[in-house]
Protein backbone atom coordinates (compact mmCIF):
# COMPACT_ATOMS: atom_id res chain seq x y z
CA UNK A 1 0.00 0.00 0.00
CA UNK A 2 1.39 3.33 -1.07
CA UNK A 3 0.75 5.53 1.97
CA UNK A 4 1.75 8.69 0.15
CA UNK A 5 -0.86 7.98 -2.51
CA UNK A 6 -3.46 7.17 0.16
CA UNK A 7 -2.66 10.50 1.79
CA UNK A 8 -3.23 12.38 -1.47
CA UNK A 9 -6.41 10.49 -2.31
CA UNK A 10 -8.07 10.15 1.06
CA UNK A 11 -6.76 12.69 3.57
CA UNK A 12 -9.45 15.26 2.68
CA UNK A 13 -12.29 12.81 3.27
CA UNK A 14 -10.71 11.42 6.43
CA UNK A 15 -10.26 14.97 7.70
CA UNK A 16 -13.92 15.73 6.92
CA UNK A 17 -15.02 12.79 9.08
CA UNK A 18 -12.66 13.74 11.90
CA UNK A 19 -13.92 17.33 11.94
CA UNK A 20 -17.45 16.00 12.36
CA UNK A 21 -16.38 13.67 15.16
CA UNK A 22 -14.18 16.19 16.98
CA UNK A 23 -15.94 19.46 16.18
CA UNK A 24 -12.60 21.21 15.81
CA UNK A 25 -10.61 21.86 12.62
CA UNK A 26 -7.16 22.20 14.21
CA UNK A 27 -7.52 19.20 16.47
CA UNK A 28 -8.76 17.14 13.50
CA UNK A 29 -5.87 18.27 11.25
CA UNK A 30 -3.29 17.35 13.88
CA UNK A 31 -4.95 14.00 14.56
CA UNK A 32 -5.03 13.09 10.85
CA UNK A 33 -1.32 13.97 10.51
CA UNK A 34 -0.49 11.81 13.52
CA UNK A 35 -2.56 8.91 12.18
CA UNK A 36 -0.69 8.99 8.85
CA UNK A 37 2.62 9.18 10.73
CA UNK A 38 1.56 6.10 12.71
CA UNK A 39 0.66 4.31 9.45
CA UNK A 40 4.12 5.05 8.03
CA UNK A 41 5.64 3.56 11.17
CA UNK A 42 3.45 0.48 11.58
CA UNK A 43 2.20 -0.68 8.19
CA UNK A 44 5.54 -1.67 6.62
CA UNK A 45 6.11 -4.23 9.43
CA UNK A 46 2.58 -5.14 10.54
CA UNK A 47 1.03 -5.09 7.08
CA UNK A 48 -1.69 -2.84 5.68
CA UNK A 49 -5.02 -3.16 7.51
CA UNK A 50 -8.05 -4.52 5.59
CA UNK A 51 -9.77 -1.15 5.59
CA UNK A 52 -7.00 1.48 5.64
CA UNK A 53 -9.47 4.37 5.74
CA UNK A 54 -11.31 3.06 8.81
CA UNK A 55 -7.94 2.34 10.46
CA UNK A 56 -6.82 5.92 9.87
CA UNK A 57 -10.13 7.38 11.13
CA UNK A 58 -10.01 5.20 14.24
CA UNK A 59 -6.35 5.95 14.92
CA UNK A 60 -6.81 9.69 14.40
CA UNK A 61 -9.71 9.60 16.82
CA UNK A 62 -7.62 7.86 19.48
CA UNK A 63 -4.79 10.37 18.96
CA UNK A 64 -7.26 13.23 19.42
CA UNK A 65 -8.69 11.68 22.58
CA UNK A 66 -5.13 11.31 23.97
CA UNK A 67 -4.39 14.90 23.16
CA UNK A 68 -7.62 16.16 24.74
CA UNK A 69 -6.95 14.07 27.83
CA UNK A 70 -3.48 15.60 28.21
CA UNK A 71 -4.94 19.07 27.80
CA UNK A 72 -7.79 18.56 30.28
CA UNK A 73 -5.37 17.41 32.94
CA UNK A 74 -4.08 20.98 33.07
CA UNK A 75 -7.19 22.95 32.32
CA UNK A 76 -10.26 21.11 33.48
CA UNK A 77 -12.70 22.91 31.25
CA UNK A 78 -16.21 21.63 31.52
CA UNK A 79 -16.70 21.72 27.78
CA UNK A 80 -13.56 19.70 27.03
CA UNK A 81 -14.43 17.03 29.56
CA UNK A 82 -17.88 16.70 28.07
CA UNK A 83 -16.47 16.38 24.57
CA UNK A 84 -14.01 13.77 25.73
CA UNK A 85 -16.78 11.68 27.25
CA UNK A 86 -18.79 11.88 24.04
CA UNK A 87 -15.76 10.85 21.98
CA UNK A 88 -14.79 7.90 24.10
CA UNK A 89 -18.27 6.42 24.06
CA UNK A 90 -18.17 4.68 20.64
CA UNK A 91 -15.43 2.06 20.21
CA UNK A 92 -13.77 3.64 17.17
CA UNK A 93 -14.48 4.93 13.65
CA UNK A 94 -15.31 1.47 12.30
CA UNK A 95 -18.95 1.40 13.31
CA UNK A 96 -19.77 4.74 11.72
CA UNK A 97 -22.94 4.58 9.63
CA UNK A 98 -21.97 4.64 5.93
CA UNK A 99 -24.33 7.53 5.11
CA UNK A 100 -22.83 9.84 7.72
CA UNK A 101 -19.31 9.25 6.42
CA UNK A 102 -20.33 9.68 2.77
CA UNK A 103 -21.86 13.08 3.56
CA UNK A 104 -18.81 14.36 5.44
CA UNK A 105 -17.11 16.05 2.45
CA UNK A 106 -20.39 17.84 1.65
CA UNK A 107 -20.71 18.98 5.28
CA UNK A 108 -17.14 20.16 5.22
CA UNK A 109 -17.59 22.18 2.05
CA UNK A 110 -20.79 23.88 3.26
CA UNK A 111 -19.05 24.79 6.52
CA UNK A 112 -15.96 26.10 4.74
CA UNK A 113 -18.23 28.13 2.43
CA UNK A 114 -20.40 29.60 5.18
CA UNK A 115 -21.47 33.17 4.30
CA UNK A 116 -20.20 34.36 7.69
CA UNK A 117 -16.67 33.81 6.29
CA UNK A 118 -15.04 36.12 3.75
CA UNK A 119 -15.27 34.70 0.21
CA UNK A 120 -11.52 34.34 -0.26
CA UNK A 121 -11.30 32.56 3.10
CA UNK A 122 -14.11 30.18 2.05
CA UNK A 123 -12.34 28.93 -1.03
CA UNK A 124 -8.92 28.88 0.64
CA UNK A 125 -10.23 26.79 3.51
CA UNK A 126 -11.91 24.37 1.11
CA UNK A 127 -8.68 23.90 -0.82
CA UNK A 128 -6.67 23.50 2.38
CA UNK A 129 -8.99 21.01 4.10
CA UNK A 130 -11.04 19.09 1.55
CA UNK A 131 -8.55 19.24 -1.30
CA UNK A 132 -5.61 18.70 1.05
CA UNK A 133 -3.41 21.42 -0.46
CA UNK A 134 -0.60 22.81 1.65
CA UNK A 135 -0.79 26.42 2.78
CA UNK A 136 2.00 27.18 0.27
CA UNK A 137 -0.03 25.69 -2.58
CA UNK A 138 -3.17 27.58 -1.60
CA UNK A 139 -1.15 30.80 -1.40
CA UNK A 140 0.18 30.18 -4.91
CA UNK A 141 -3.31 29.45 -6.26
CA UNK A 142 -4.44 32.86 -4.91
CA UNK A 143 -1.23 34.69 -5.85
CA UNK A 144 -0.71 35.94 -2.26
CA UNK A 145 2.30 35.61 0.10
CA UNK A 146 2.35 32.47 2.29
CA UNK A 147 2.10 34.32 5.66
CA UNK A 148 -0.97 36.22 4.39
CA UNK A 149 -2.65 32.95 3.46
CA UNK A 150 -1.63 31.28 6.73
CA UNK A 151 -3.21 34.13 8.69
CA UNK A 152 -6.37 34.02 6.56
CA UNK A 153 -6.78 30.29 7.29
CA UNK A 154 -6.15 30.70 11.02
CA UNK A 155 -8.74 33.48 11.24
CA UNK A 156 -11.35 31.48 9.35
CA UNK A 157 -10.89 28.45 11.60
CA UNK A 158 -11.05 30.66 14.69
CA UNK A 159 -14.31 32.17 13.52
CA UNK A 160 -15.83 28.75 12.81
CA UNK A 161 -15.02 27.74 16.36
CA UNK A 162 -15.82 30.89 18.29
CA UNK A 163 -18.90 32.04 16.36
CA UNK A 164 -20.44 28.57 16.37
CA UNK A 165 -20.61 28.01 12.60
CA UNK A 166 -22.28 24.58 12.38
CA UNK A 167 -20.87 21.51 10.62
CA UNK A 168 -23.79 20.42 8.48
CA UNK A 169 -25.48 20.56 5.10
CA UNK A 170 -27.97 23.44 5.36
CA UNK A 171 -31.74 22.99 5.27
CA UNK A 172 -33.49 23.20 1.88
CA UNK A 173 -34.70 26.76 2.42
CA UNK A 174 -31.16 28.01 2.98
CA UNK A 175 -29.63 26.19 0.00
CA UNK A 176 -30.13 28.81 -2.74
CA UNK A 177 -28.28 31.45 -0.70
CA UNK A 178 -25.47 29.02 0.02
CA UNK A 179 -25.10 27.41 -3.40
CA UNK A 180 -23.07 30.05 -5.25
CA UNK A 181 -20.11 29.93 -2.86
CA UNK A 182 -20.08 26.14 -2.76
CA UNK A 183 -20.16 25.86 -6.56
CA UNK A 184 -17.24 28.27 -6.82
CA UNK A 185 -15.25 26.23 -4.32
CA UNK A 186 -15.99 22.95 -6.16
CA UNK A 187 -15.00 24.62 -9.44
CA UNK A 188 -11.69 25.81 -7.96
CA UNK A 189 -10.95 22.41 -6.42
CA UNK A 190 -11.49 20.91 -9.87
CA UNK A 191 -9.26 23.52 -11.50
CA UNK A 192 -6.53 22.88 -8.98
CA UNK A 193 -6.72 19.20 -9.84
CA UNK A 194 -6.90 19.81 -13.59
CA UNK A 195 -4.00 22.24 -13.73
CA UNK A 196 -1.97 21.44 -10.63
CA UNK A 197 0.00 24.52 -9.63
CA UNK A 198 2.87 22.49 -8.26
CA UNK A 199 4.34 19.05 -8.05
CA UNK A 200 5.33 16.45 -10.56
CA UNK A 201 1.90 15.56 -11.92
CA UNK A 202 0.10 17.55 -14.57
CA UNK A 203 -3.30 16.48 -13.28
CA UNK A 204 -4.12 15.58 -9.71
CA UNK A 205 -6.71 13.00 -10.63
CA UNK A 206 -8.10 12.52 -7.13
CA UNK A 207 -8.91 16.26 -6.82
CA UNK A 208 -10.83 16.17 -10.11
CA UNK A 209 -12.65 13.00 -9.03
CA UNK A 210 -13.57 14.54 -5.67
CA UNK A 211 -14.83 17.72 -7.34
CA UNK A 212 -16.95 15.70 -9.78
CA UNK A 213 -18.34 13.64 -6.93
CA UNK A 214 -19.25 16.84 -5.05
CA UNK A 215 -20.77 18.22 -8.25
CA UNK A 216 -23.02 15.14 -8.48
CA UNK A 217 -24.02 15.54 -4.84
CA UNK A 218 -24.94 19.19 -5.46
CA UNK A 219 -27.12 18.17 -8.43
CA UNK A 220 -28.91 15.59 -6.27
CA UNK A 221 -29.28 18.07 -3.44
CA UNK A 222 -30.64 20.77 -5.76
CA UNK A 223 -32.30 19.24 -8.83
CA UNK A 224 -34.11 22.51 -9.61
CA UNK A 225 -31.52 25.17 -10.50
CA UNK A 226 -29.53 24.65 -13.70
CA UNK A 227 -26.11 25.90 -12.59
CA UNK A 228 -25.07 22.79 -10.59
CA UNK A 229 -25.78 20.70 -13.73
CA UNK A 230 -23.76 23.14 -15.84
CA UNK A 231 -20.87 22.92 -13.39
CA UNK A 232 -20.98 19.12 -13.44
CA UNK A 233 -21.12 19.14 -17.26
CA UNK A 234 -18.12 21.42 -17.44
CA UNK A 235 -16.06 19.21 -15.13
CA UNK A 236 -17.04 15.99 -16.91
CA UNK A 237 -16.15 17.42 -20.32
CA UNK A 238 -12.75 18.65 -19.20
CA UNK A 239 -12.04 15.47 -17.28
CA UNK A 240 -12.98 13.35 -20.33
CA UNK A 241 -9.70 14.47 -21.95
CA UNK A 242 -7.60 13.39 -18.98
CA UNK A 243 -6.19 10.25 -20.63
CA UNK A 244 -5.01 12.23 -23.65
CA UNK A 245 -3.53 15.28 -21.94
CA UNK A 246 -0.33 13.64 -20.79
CA UNK A 247 2.13 11.49 -22.70
CA UNK A 248 3.67 8.27 -21.34
CA UNK A 249 6.29 10.24 -19.38
CA UNK A 250 3.75 12.67 -17.97
CA UNK A 251 4.55 15.26 -20.64
CA UNK A 252 1.93 17.79 -21.73
CA UNK A 253 0.04 17.00 -24.93
CA UNK A 254 -1.72 20.09 -26.28
CA UNK A 255 -5.40 19.93 -27.23
CA UNK A 256 -4.59 20.10 -30.95
CA UNK A 257 -2.12 17.19 -30.68
CA UNK A 258 -4.22 14.92 -28.49
CA UNK A 259 -5.29 11.46 -29.65
CA UNK A 260 -9.03 12.03 -29.48
CA UNK A 261 -9.71 8.28 -29.41
CA UNK A 262 -8.44 8.44 -25.79
CA UNK A 263 -11.20 10.85 -24.78
CA UNK A 264 -13.77 9.26 -22.49
CA UNK A 265 -16.87 9.08 -24.69
CA UNK A 266 -19.24 8.09 -21.87
CA UNK A 267 -18.23 11.18 -19.92
CA UNK A 268 -18.58 13.32 -23.05
CA UNK A 269 -22.10 12.03 -23.72
CA UNK A 270 -23.15 12.68 -20.12
CA UNK A 271 -21.45 16.09 -20.11
CA UNK A 272 -23.02 17.26 -23.38
CA UNK A 273 -26.50 16.11 -22.28
CA UNK A 274 -26.15 17.94 -18.95
CA UNK A 275 -24.76 21.06 -20.64
CA UNK A 276 -27.73 21.15 -23.02
CA UNK A 277 -30.40 20.82 -20.32
CA UNK A 278 -28.62 23.39 -18.15
CA UNK A 279 -28.38 25.88 -21.00
CA UNK A 280 -32.05 25.32 -21.93
CA UNK A 281 -33.28 25.75 -18.32
CA UNK A 282 -30.97 28.47 -17.14
CA UNK A 283 -29.55 30.38 -20.10
CA UNK A 284 -25.97 31.50 -20.51
CA UNK A 285 -24.50 31.55 -16.98
CA UNK A 286 -20.89 31.35 -15.84
CA UNK A 287 -20.73 27.55 -15.78
CA UNK A 288 -23.15 26.96 -18.67
CA UNK A 289 -21.00 29.00 -21.06
CA UNK A 290 -17.83 27.22 -20.04
CA UNK A 291 -19.61 23.89 -20.45
CA UNK A 292 -20.72 25.00 -23.93
CA UNK A 293 -17.11 25.83 -24.85
CA UNK A 294 -15.91 22.46 -23.58
CA UNK A 295 -18.72 20.81 -25.57
CA UNK A 296 -17.48 22.53 -28.78
CA UNK A 297 -14.11 20.81 -28.33
CA UNK A 298 -15.70 17.50 -27.35
CA UNK A 299 -17.85 17.48 -30.53
CA UNK A 300 -14.91 18.01 -32.91
CA UNK A 301 -13.64 14.61 -34.08
CA UNK A 302 -10.39 16.23 -35.27
CA UNK A 303 -8.68 19.43 -34.05
CA UNK A 304 -8.91 21.02 -37.54
CA UNK A 305 -12.72 20.96 -37.55
CA UNK A 306 -13.08 22.75 -34.18
CA UNK A 307 -15.60 25.59 -34.42
CA UNK A 308 -13.25 28.32 -33.15
CA UNK A 309 -15.57 31.15 -34.21
CA UNK A 310 -18.33 29.76 -32.02
CA UNK A 311 -15.83 29.31 -29.17
CA UNK A 312 -14.66 32.94 -29.50
CA UNK A 313 -18.33 34.07 -29.43
CA UNK A 314 -18.95 32.04 -26.26
CA UNK A 315 -15.89 33.64 -24.65
CA UNK A 316 -17.35 37.06 -25.53
CA UNK A 317 -20.53 36.15 -23.63
CA UNK A 318 -18.52 34.71 -20.77
CA UNK A 319 -16.55 37.95 -20.42
CA UNK A 320 -19.84 39.80 -20.08
CA UNK A 321 -21.06 37.46 -17.32
CA UNK A 322 -17.72 37.34 -15.56
CA UNK A 323 -15.06 39.87 -16.56
CA UNK A 324 -11.66 38.32 -15.82
CA UNK A 325 -8.18 38.62 -17.32
CA UNK A 326 -7.82 34.82 -17.49
CA UNK A 327 -10.97 34.60 -19.63
CA UNK A 328 -9.59 37.42 -21.82
CA UNK A 329 -6.49 35.30 -22.29
CA UNK A 330 -8.56 32.30 -23.36
CA UNK A 331 -10.62 34.44 -25.67
CA UNK A 332 -7.44 35.76 -27.31
CA UNK A 333 -6.30 32.19 -27.91
CA UNK A 334 -9.67 31.35 -29.54
CA UNK A 335 -9.50 34.49 -31.71
CA UNK A 336 -5.99 33.48 -32.78
CA UNK A 337 -7.36 30.13 -33.96
CA UNK A 338 -10.39 31.66 -35.68
CA UNK A 339 -8.78 34.73 -37.27
CA UNK A 340 -5.05 34.04 -37.22
CA UNK A 341 -2.15 34.43 -34.75
CA UNK A 342 -1.57 38.12 -35.49
CA UNK A 343 -5.10 39.00 -34.27
CA UNK A 344 -4.64 36.94 -31.13
CA UNK A 345 -1.23 38.46 -30.45
CA UNK A 346 -2.68 41.96 -30.57
CA UNK A 347 -5.14 41.03 -27.78
CA UNK A 348 -2.40 39.35 -25.72
CA UNK A 349 -0.09 42.36 -26.00
CA UNK A 350 -2.88 44.57 -24.63
CA UNK A 351 -3.47 42.09 -21.82
CA UNK A 352 0.23 42.05 -20.95
CA UNK A 353 0.37 45.84 -20.94
CA UNK A 354 -2.37 46.15 -18.31
CA UNK A 355 -0.35 44.05 -15.85
CA UNK A 356 -3.18 42.12 -14.17
CA UNK A 357 -1.65 38.75 -15.11
CA UNK A 358 1.93 39.68 -14.26
CA UNK A 359 2.65 36.42 -12.40
CA UNK A 360 0.53 34.11 -14.53
CA UNK A 361 2.76 31.72 -16.54
CA UNK A 362 0.17 30.94 -19.21
CA UNK A 363 0.16 34.52 -20.55
CA UNK A 364 3.79 34.50 -21.73
CA UNK A 365 3.29 30.85 -22.75
CA UNK A 366 0.35 31.83 -24.98
CA UNK A 367 2.28 34.78 -26.44
CA UNK A 368 5.24 32.51 -27.11
CA UNK A 369 3.02 30.07 -28.97
CA UNK A 370 1.58 32.76 -31.26
CA UNK A 371 5.06 34.22 -31.90
CA UNK A 372 6.22 30.71 -32.77
CA UNK A 373 3.34 30.29 -35.23
CA UNK A 374 4.34 33.62 -36.79
CA UNK A 375 7.95 32.46 -37.10
CA UNK A 376 9.22 35.26 -34.82
CA UNK A 377 11.62 32.84 -33.14
CA UNK A 378 13.80 35.06 -30.95
CA UNK A 379 10.76 36.86 -29.49
CA UNK A 380 9.14 33.47 -28.93
CA UNK A 381 12.26 32.26 -27.08
CA UNK A 382 12.15 35.34 -24.87
CA UNK A 383 8.48 34.71 -23.98
CA UNK A 384 9.15 31.01 -23.25
CA UNK A 385 11.91 32.06 -20.84
CA UNK A 386 9.47 34.45 -19.12
CA UNK A 387 6.89 31.66 -18.74
CA UNK A 388 9.52 29.25 -17.34
CA UNK A 389 10.40 31.75 -14.61
CA UNK A 390 6.78 31.79 -13.43
CA UNK A 391 5.88 28.11 -13.01
CA UNK A 392 6.93 25.29 -10.71
CA UNK A 393 4.78 22.64 -12.34
CA UNK A 394 7.27 20.07 -13.62
CA UNK A 395 5.47 18.88 -16.79
CA UNK A 396 4.74 22.47 -17.78
CA UNK A 397 8.41 23.32 -17.24
CA UNK A 398 9.51 20.40 -19.41
CA UNK A 399 7.08 21.42 -22.15
CA UNK A 400 8.20 25.06 -22.08
CA UNK A 401 11.89 24.08 -22.01
CA UNK A 402 11.37 21.87 -25.08
CA UNK A 403 9.68 24.68 -26.98
CA UNK A 404 12.35 27.13 -25.83
CA UNK A 405 15.12 24.88 -27.20
CA UNK A 406 13.31 24.67 -30.53
CA UNK A 407 12.80 28.46 -30.68
CA UNK A 408 16.45 29.13 -29.79
CA UNK A 409 17.66 26.73 -32.48
CA UNK A 410 15.40 28.30 -35.10
CA UNK A 411 16.35 31.83 -34.01
CA UNK A 412 20.02 30.90 -34.33
CA UNK A 413 19.66 29.57 -37.89
CA UNK A 414 17.24 32.25 -39.13
CA UNK B 1 -24.20 29.16 22.70
CA UNK B 2 -25.22 32.67 23.64
CA UNK B 3 -25.37 35.41 21.05
CA UNK B 4 -25.93 39.12 21.38
CA UNK B 5 -28.00 40.53 18.53
CA UNK B 6 -27.23 44.22 18.20
CA UNK B 7 -29.91 46.15 16.34
CA UNK B 8 -28.70 49.09 14.30
CA UNK B 9 -31.09 51.55 12.70
CA UNK B 10 -31.11 55.14 11.59
CA UNK B 11 -32.72 57.24 14.32
CA UNK B 12 -33.50 59.86 11.67
CA UNK B 13 -35.45 57.31 9.60
CA UNK B 14 -37.31 56.01 12.64
CA UNK B 15 -38.14 59.60 13.59
CA UNK B 16 -39.85 60.10 10.24
CA UNK B 17 -42.32 57.26 10.83
CA UNK B 18 -45.96 58.24 11.45
CA UNK B 19 -47.59 57.45 14.79
CA UNK B 20 -49.51 54.59 13.16
CA UNK B 21 -46.32 53.14 11.69
CA UNK B 22 -44.52 53.42 15.03
CA UNK B 23 -47.43 51.65 16.72
CA UNK B 24 -47.28 48.85 14.16
CA UNK B 25 -43.50 48.42 14.65
CA UNK B 26 -43.96 48.35 18.41
CA UNK B 27 -46.59 45.68 18.05
CA UNK B 28 -44.36 43.62 15.75
CA UNK B 29 -41.60 43.75 18.36
CA UNK B 30 -44.05 42.59 21.02
CA UNK B 31 -45.10 39.59 18.93
CA UNK B 32 -41.50 38.76 18.01
CA UNK B 33 -40.24 38.94 21.60
CA UNK B 34 -43.15 36.78 22.74
CA UNK B 35 -42.27 34.13 20.14
CA UNK B 36 -38.62 34.10 21.30
CA UNK B 37 -39.70 33.60 24.90
CA UNK B 38 -41.97 30.75 23.87
CA UNK B 39 -39.32 29.00 21.77
CA UNK B 40 -36.87 29.23 24.68
CA UNK B 41 -34.29 31.37 22.84
CA UNK B 42 -34.90 34.56 24.80
CA UNK B 43 -32.50 35.55 27.58
CA UNK B 44 -32.83 39.34 27.60
CA UNK B 45 -33.69 42.19 25.27
CA UNK B 46 -34.46 45.90 25.31
CA UNK B 47 -34.85 48.90 23.09
CA UNK B 48 -32.46 51.76 23.83
CA UNK B 49 -33.20 55.47 24.28
CA UNK B 50 -31.89 57.53 21.33
CA UNK B 51 -28.16 58.36 21.13
CA UNK B 52 -28.96 61.94 22.19
CA UNK B 53 -29.21 60.48 25.70
CA UNK B 54 -25.84 58.72 25.45
CA UNK B 55 -22.71 59.60 27.40
CA UNK B 56 -19.27 58.19 26.64
CA UNK B 57 -16.68 57.70 29.38
CA UNK B 58 -12.93 57.18 28.99
CA UNK B 59 -10.12 57.07 31.54
CA UNK B 60 -6.70 58.24 30.30
CA UNK B 61 -3.66 58.45 32.59
CA UNK B 62 -5.95 58.02 35.55
CA UNK B 63 -8.04 60.99 34.47
CA UNK B 64 -11.71 60.57 33.65
CA UNK B 65 -12.99 62.10 30.41
CA UNK B 66 -16.74 62.24 29.97
CA UNK B 67 -18.24 63.36 26.67
CA UNK B 68 -21.70 63.86 25.32
CA UNK B 69 -22.93 61.43 22.68
CA UNK B 70 -22.34 57.84 21.52
CA UNK B 71 -18.92 56.20 21.09
CA UNK B 72 -19.00 56.67 17.33
CA UNK B 73 -21.04 59.04 15.19
CA UNK B 74 -22.36 56.98 12.33
CA UNK B 75 -25.26 56.95 9.94
CA UNK B 76 -26.95 54.14 11.86
CA UNK B 77 -27.08 53.82 15.62
CA UNK B 78 -27.37 51.02 18.16
CA UNK B 79 -31.08 51.00 18.93
CA UNK B 80 -31.59 47.84 20.97
CA UNK B 81 -30.44 44.32 21.60
CA UNK B 82 -31.50 40.76 22.27
CA UNK B 83 -29.46 38.26 24.22
CA UNK B 84 -30.42 34.83 22.96
CA UNK B 85 -29.52 31.18 23.40
CA UNK B 86 -29.06 29.45 20.04
CA UNK B 87 -27.69 26.07 18.99
CA UNK B 88 -25.27 27.57 16.46
CA UNK B 89 -24.58 30.59 14.27
CA UNK B 90 -27.15 29.51 11.67
CA UNK B 91 -29.92 29.51 14.26
CA UNK B 92 -28.77 32.91 15.58
CA UNK B 93 -28.72 34.33 12.03
CA UNK B 94 -32.21 32.96 11.36
CA UNK B 95 -33.50 34.71 14.50
CA UNK B 96 -31.67 37.94 13.63
CA UNK B 97 -33.36 37.92 10.23
CA UNK B 98 -36.78 37.98 11.96
CA UNK B 99 -36.12 41.11 14.04
CA UNK B 100 -38.52 43.78 12.69
CA UNK B 101 -35.85 46.50 12.30
CA UNK B 102 -33.68 44.29 10.10
CA UNK B 103 -35.75 45.41 7.10
CA UNK B 104 -34.65 49.06 7.58
CA UNK B 105 -31.37 48.69 9.40
CA UNK B 106 -29.07 45.81 10.23
CA UNK B 107 -28.41 43.34 13.02
CA UNK B 108 -24.92 42.41 14.14
CA UNK B 109 -24.65 38.87 15.53
CA UNK B 110 -21.95 38.50 18.20
CA UNK B 111 -21.19 35.28 20.02
CA UNK B 112 -20.57 35.71 23.75
CA UNK B 113 -17.36 34.46 25.30
CA UNK B 114 -17.89 31.17 27.04
CA UNK B 115 -17.22 30.37 30.68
Amino acid sequence: MDIERLYRDESGRILATLIRLLGDFDLAEEAVQEAFAAALEQWPAAGTPDNPRAWLVGTARHKAVDRLRRQTRFQAKREEVGRLAALEAPADGRDEPEGAVADDPLRLIFTCCHPALAVEAQVALTLRTLAGLTTEEVARAFLVPVPTMAQRLVRAKQKIRSAGIPYRVPADAELPERLEAVMLAVYLVFNEGYAATSGDALVRRELCAEAIRLGRLLCELMPGPSEPRALLALMLLHDSRRGARAGPDGDIVLLEDQDRRLWDQAQIREGIALAETARRDGGPGFYALQAAIAACHARAPRAEVTDWRQIARLYDLLLRVNPSPVIELNRAAAVAMAEGPAQGLRLLDALEADGRLRDYPLLPAARADLLRRLGRWSEAAQAYRQALDLTENDPLRRFLAGRLAEAEARAGTA
Amino acid sequence: MEYLLLIYHSEAEVGKLSEAEKGKLHQEYGTFTQSLVQSGHFKAGHGLQPTATATTVRVRNGKRLTTDGPFAETKEQLGGYYLIEAKDLDEAIAIAARIPSVRMGAVEVRPLMEG
